[in-house]
């Protein structure tokens, strides 16, 4: 088994457009649930993960000049992300496919972790 | 793990809605909304990861509290907002207790039902904000179009922020006087869900679910629990049971002298006769106390031919005196034909003053032809039938119709039908 991160990535606009209706945001609350449930029982979740605030600081250069995180602008945020084990790259992606950030507009970028001692 | 309760956010959007309008301004309804889009975007952003919290309610109403806060300090910042706005925010907790957050929904629910506004926009207006529907769900429910709506939304939207403050609850005088257009207002939101347009069973068994929870929240205000309100909701309770045996098993439409009596609601009928003893301390007789009365003796007959039809043809009577309608007086007609026969029935329907109004109503030329039918006048009767067919508003009304029709060429009479909210 190996190791990968599932990133989340959307913009403010698509999360907040996708939403939708409160009812629709309860059908979205519960695919996730169901989806982070489903990959729980099959063993795939190695660490659950954490939520990430949509602001944050950017530490830059010799200077360590720090600035307001780059989000401003909203552009696509990693909204959180989860540690997963799965066989090979190419099934971590494949069960990524039910995340239903996916149903709005949203990314999950699949990072295999680079295993020590390589 | 904490259960997601069903319809939580629906629930929730009008309570936040609701007090965060009253903090900041009934002018500003469109900002509180933003603020409970961003609580609920919060709340899909951490839940998946930390699980439901305890008390969901809290969590979100913590999290717009925060995001308010953010918002005033900025806007005060930008000098946008009443001064008097900022200044109310200094206590911060006052603004958000328990009791605060109940007054508010009842606030908004009697905000809602403006005077300038008419009874359709008061129901749409209630539904957007205390109960959560989208513009889209709005005209779901209604039948109408997304534009339709959205205009209907937006020119109430503005009638409200016009009327500079929202509804005082805190004057008895006021509130009493108020009270009549928000029964009215869920009466017809119930009714909508009862005998409604909507094809979808699943809509109209929400509306009714909400109306129900709204006359709820007036119960639980001592100003707001006259005898017309108990009324109302013993006779919301009474016809809710009925809701689940109005489809048979293959979800089609069942008419009451086929409805399986086994399928009502126990629970909803005993707590319809509770409000209904409720609402009996005054002299007051409500129209909604005679809906009640009539629901009530349909649920006190184990079978259809145990109706007491007599007592009905009275109730209807006294109906008609304190709401003359075309409708109350065809209920009132089929009424008379399960008393006296479809003859007295067709007679009572041909002396119906404003019959004509009813020409446009499916289940007025249905009921012609039920008569005519038990009479032995089949083609009369299929001619109503097709009347009423071509009239009808969804696939369920249109089986149910062509059925009859079918029922015409064997020459097989229902026994009876339809006594259901009466006010359309």
């Amino acid at each position: 088994m190996s190791q990968f991160v599932y990133l989340y990535r959307s913009t403010n606009e698509a999360s907040r457009a996708a939403m939708g209706s409160p009812e629709q945001l309860q059908k979205s609350m519960q695919a996730w649930m169901a989806w982070m449930k489903r990959l729980a029982d099959q063993g795939h979740i190695k660490d659950q993960g954490h939520p990430l605030e949509r602001t944050g600081k950017l530490v830059k250069g010799t200077q360590r000049t720090i600035t307001d995180g780059p989000y401003a602008e909203s552009k696509d945020v990693i909204g959180g992300y989860t540690l997963i084990e799965a066989k090979d790259l190419a099934e971590a992606a494949e069960l990524s496919k039910g995340c239903p950030i996916l149903e709005g507009g949203g990314v999950v970028e699949v990072r295999p972790v680079l295993q020590t001692g390589m | 793990m904490t259960e997601l309760h069903e319809h939580l956010f629906r629930r929730e959007a009008g309570r936040l809605v609701a007090t965060l309008t009253r903090i900041f301004g009934v002018e500003n309804l469109a900002l509180a909304e933003d603020v409970v889009q961003d609580a609920f975007c919060r709340a899909l952003e951490v839940w998946p990861f930390r699980g439901v919290p305890d008390n969901p309610s809290a969590w979100l109403m913590a999290t717009a509290k925060h995001r308010a806060l953010d918002v005033l300090r900025r806007e005060r910042t930008a000098r946008t907002l009443a001064p008097e706005l900022a200044r109310a925010l200094e206590p911060a907790e006052p603004l958000f207790t328990e009791d605060a957050i109940r007054d508010d929904q009842l606030r908004m629910m009697l905000s809602c039902c403006h005077p300038g506004l008419s009874e359709a926009a008061q129901v749409a207006l209630m539904l957007h904000i205390l109960c959560g529907f989208s513009v889209d769900e709005v005209a779901g429910a209604f039948v109408s179009t997304h534009a339709g709506v959205e205009k209907r939304l937006s020119r109430a939207k503005h009638v409200l922020a016009q009327s500079q403050r929202l509804f005082e609850i805190a004057d008895p005088a006021d509130f009493a006087a108020r009270l009549p257009a928000v029964q009215r207002a869920l009466y017809l939101l119930f009714n909508e869900g009862y005998h409604g347009a909507s094809p979808e069973a699943a809509v109209r068994a929400e509306l009714c679910r909400e109306a129900l929870r709204l006359t709820g929240l007036l119960l639980e205000h001592s100003v707001a629990t006259t005898p017309a309100t108990y009324a109302l909701a013993a006779l919301m309770c009474l016809h809710a049971a009925r809701l689940p045996a109005r489809l048979d098993a293959a979800g089609h439409l069942s008419v009451l002298a086929e409805q399986d009596r086994s399928r009502w609601d126990p629970d909803l009928m005993a707590e319809g006769q509770r409000l209904l003893e409720l609402s009996a301390s005054g002299p007051e007789l409500s129209e909604y106390h005679l809906e009640a009365a009539i629901a009530a003796v349909h649920a006190s007959a184990p079978r259809l031919e145990d109706t007491n039809w007599a007592h009905i043809v009275w109730l209807y009577d006294t109906l008609l005196a304190v709401r003359p309608s075309p409708v109350v007086a065809l209920n009132r007609a089929i009424a008379v034909a399960q008393r006296d026969g479809p003859e007295r029935g067709l007679e009572a329907i041909a002396a119906i003053a404003d019959r004509k109004r009813l020409d446009g109503y499916p289940f007025y030329h249905a009921a012609l032809g039920e008569l005519e039918l038990r009479r032995g006048k089949n083609d009369a009767a299929r001619r109503h039938f097709g009347a009423a067919l071509a009239l009808a508003r969804n696939a369920m009304e249109r089986q149910f119709l062509e059925q009859r029709m079918e029922a015409c060429d064997a020459g097989k009479a229902d026994l009876a039908w339809h006594p259901g909210p009466s006010c359309r």
